[in-house]
């Protein structure tokens, strides 16, 4: 008689994996990224390239020398590298900058406290802010992009640098397709919306966090600004909408229950909203994620469900 | 009727069967059958090697309250007692039978007399009927609720939301006849003004013919269940049929409620009649690694293996073999171990299917978290159970409410990373009785 294997109950599985879920975040971040080369050149795919190469060369040398099993396969390292290379401005010259922030992102805020899953905050908005607080200089602002019409952006000046600076805003159009200056990936919110799309239907995200965080920010600029024009701005400006979709919904540095996402969300949108009002970088979107990632086990508490039948303990 | 339903898991259904009559075994050469095939305490052995069977006698006697008699499945010859292994872990004793090939039924037998409540409740513990949806609970027992006066809703658990299992929707398709019988006894004897049927919607047949036989009686509903999991584990059950919630700690007869499954209820009228006790069963043979998936009706105590050959035998070598189904069954150590009174199905899966899942680290997705039907959170036990210092880590599972966990599996089924999520929540429930014994 042959052996049979003895194990726990259940003995199936649902089709989803850990792999599958972050090859789709990399599938959706793709439009983005063809995006950012089309709008800012070929320099930005050198960007990419080294930050996603830096960020698995990471894990996997961290992984050997502290003798951990293997977990590039599982493609976060690739995911992190590609979300912090689309948040950085296409300068290849900053190549250094970007292997810098990788490695942060990787082996400080990922690795040395306990990998995948271990993480209390995101690694690509903490090296993100790691890096503009370093080098404001190089990375802090945005590019220009090579076609645009309207000529402020040709100085690399970025939107939100000129809306708070009283200076003519690039068209509704520009802005959706990413004509204007910013970060690799922030700016083509057609392309962010195509990804958004493909990651609800397969279901690696719920719809209502990125609008959510996005609704919050409009409303409370709406509010204090009275206009339309400028709360419109502001959502579209900035790396807000790329955020909103690929790390505001990040798993492991929010909180696991449905609603405490959502709250996860409005306080990102409230804190992004206050440092870009009143504040000092125009900016507010990588801070608002790492604040609020502190607060994430308290807000998981808070909205955990009550078990059926559960008595209050 | 509710809206809103617990339980949201969607598990493949692979109810191949579903359209299949069950057929009945011929008698297997020898049965095996155990002594404890229920939750409560062993039956103690009536006979001893040599003596002469039948179909129907009684071999093994109650042990207080919380048990059930057992009785032999074929006639013949005692060939000797043996201890047997359970997958619990524990050993009970079991009487091992050659059968003459007769299935002579013991000339013993009759129906029994019954004309109130009490007759009626040892008739049914006589019967040796145990809860035959899963967890093998005496039936007299739970029904003994009406002796506190207080069950006013009784809900027939007719879901079947395992995947591949069928025997339920037989039950319901072909024994027809005995639940409308079974009901009327529920009604005799019980006390209670609303009888519920549980059905999974992808049973359509099975609604529309119970919605018919019961159009005139108004005491019975029949309500229609989402066809996701678990919608028949009990407290899921309760709450979707009637709203109510069973709490912590408290019985479903606490809250008025008493749930049988509708084989169990079917076999009851067949009783009543016949006087035949618990001594066969209706199961699903299927997997990936069976031939022919069909229904089968065997005696308790037939080996698995010779159950699995009368329906044709593997289509490719089984890699692990389960009583009951994929999401609650118990893997076997050996199928030339019996069937029991609860098994509803045997489930062989070929070697791909039963290969361990690649794990990996949890990525905090939240999947298992709203999969849970109890609204539990199961990263909390696996976190908890990491806790070095015993006393805080039985506080932890205590607050994350460890007992509530049903065991339903929804949480490793959808977990991308395969965590063991369940398997560590039996751990933790060990954990949990072990410390709070000792305090
Ligand atoms: S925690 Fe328990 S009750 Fe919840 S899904 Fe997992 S096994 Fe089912
Ligand atoms: S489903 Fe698995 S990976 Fe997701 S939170 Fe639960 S245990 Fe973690």
């Amino acid at each position: 008689m042959n052996k049979l294997i003895v194990s726990s109950s259940p003995h199936i599985k649902s089709k989803d994996s850990t792999s599958r879920i972050m090859l789709d975040v990399l599938i959706a971040l793709l439009p983005i990224t063809v995006a950012g080369a089309i709008i800012f050149g070929l320099e930005a795919l050198l960007v990419v390239g080294i930050c996603v190469v830096s960020s698995v060369l990471s894990e996997f040398v961290f992984n050997i020398i502290v003798k951990k099993e293997q977990t590039v396969g599982d493609f976060s390292a690739a995911v992190t590298g590609l979300i912090l290379a689309l948040n950085l401005p296409a300068r290849a010259d900053a190549w250094w900058q970007c292997i810098i922030g990788s490695v942060f992102a990787i082996i400080v805020v990922k690795c040395l406290f306990g990998g995948l899953g271990c993480n209390f905050a995101n690694p690509a908005a903490t090296a993100r802010v790691f890096l503009l607080i370093s080098f404001t200089g190089a990375l802090g602002g945005g590019n220009a992009p090579l076609y645009s019409s309207s000529p402020e952006l040709v100085s690399g000046a970025t939107p939100l640098e000129v809306l708070t600076s009283g200076g003519e805003m690039p068209s509704i159009t520009d802005m959706l397709l990413g004509l204007r200056g910013g970060a690799i990936g922030e700016t083509c919110i057609v392309a962010i919306l195509i990804g958004f799309i493909y990651l609800v239907v397969r279901r690696v995200i719920h719809f209502e966090t990125p609008l959510v965080f996005i609704a919050t920010v409009f409303v409370l600029s709406l509010i204090v600004d009275n206009s339309f024009y400028i709360a419109t701005y502001q959502i579209l400006s900035g790396g807000l909408i790329f955020a909103a979709v690929f790390m505001v919904t990040d798993y492991v540095s929010t909180p696991i229950t449905r609603s405490g996402k959502m709250i996860f969300a409005v306080g990102c949108g409230l804190i992004t909203f206050l440092i870009r009002y009143y504040g000092n970088y125009p900016e507010g979107v990588s801070f608002s994620i790492l604040l609020m990632n502190i607060l994430s086990p308290y807000i998981e508490k808070l909205t955990s469900k009550r078990p059926l039948g559960g008595k209050k303990a | 009727m509710l809206s809103f339903k617990l339980g949201k898991t969607h598990v493949p259904h692979r109810k191949n069967t579903a359209g299949m009559q069950a057929v009945r075994m011929s008698a297997p050469n020898s049965v095996l059958i155990p002594m404890s095939q229920h939750i409560g305490a062993p039956a103690v052995v009536t006979v001893k090697p040599g003596d002469k069977v039948y179909v129907g006698t009684l071999i093994g006697e109650a042990q207080g309250y919380v048990s059930s008699p057992v009785h032999s499945s074929v006639s013949g010859v005692v060939k000797k007692i043996e201890r047997f292994l359970q997958s619990s872990g524990r050993k009970c004793d079991a009487v091992l039978i050659e059968s003459d090939g007769e299935m002579t039924i013991d000339p013993a037998i009759a129906p029994p007399k019954v004309t109130n409540f009490d007759e009626f409740s040892a008739a049914v513990r006589a019967s040796g009927l145990v809860g035959l949806g899963g967890a093998g609970f005496p039936t007299a027992v739970k029904l003994d609720a009406e002796k506190k006066g207080v069950v006013r809703k009784i809900i027939i658990n007719g879901a079947e939301c395992e995947p591949y299992i069928t025997s339920d929707t037989r039950t319901m398709l072909d024994d027809t006849d005995y639940i409308v019988k079974g009901i009327a006894l529920l009604e005799n004897y019980l006390s209670a003004e609303e009888i519920v049927f549980g059905i999974e919607k992808n049973k359509k047949e099975c609604i529309e013919k119970l919605r018919e036989v019961f159009s005139t009686d108004s005491k019975v509903r029949v309500d229609v269940m989402p066809d996701t999991y678990p919608q028949g584990a009990e407290k899921i059950l309760i709450y979707n049929t009637t709203g109510l919630v069973v709490p912590e700690g408290a019985l479903p007869a606490d809250v008025g409620c008493v749930v049988m499954n509708v084989t169990s209820l079917a076999f009851l009228a067949k009783y009543m009649e016949t006087g035949v006790p618990l001594v066969e069963k209706c199961l699903t043979v299927d997997g990936s690694a069976i031939k022919n998936p069909m229904n089968v009706i065997a005696p308790i105590g037939t080996s698995v293996e010779e159950i699995i050959s009368f329906t044709g035998g593997y289509s490719e070598e089984a890699g692990k073999v389960l009583y009951g189904g994929p999401m609650m069954g118990v893997s076997m150590y050996s199928t030339s171990d019996p069937i029991f009174k609860n098994t509803n199905a045997i489930v062989a899966m070929n070697k791909r299917d039963a290969a361990p899942k690649m794990q990996r680290a949890c990525i905090h997705c939240g999947r298992c978290v709203s999969a849970c039907p109890m609204g539990l959170n199961p990263t909390l036990f696996a976190k908890s159970m990491k806790v070095e210092d015993s006393a805080e880590r039985l506080d932890r599972l205590t607050e994350a409410k460890i007992n509530l966990c049903i065991e339903c599996g929804c949480c490793s089924f959808v977990c991308p990373s395969s965590r063991p999520l369940v398997e560590t929540n039996r751990l933790a429930k060990a954990d949990v009785r072990n410390l709070s014994a000792k305090k």
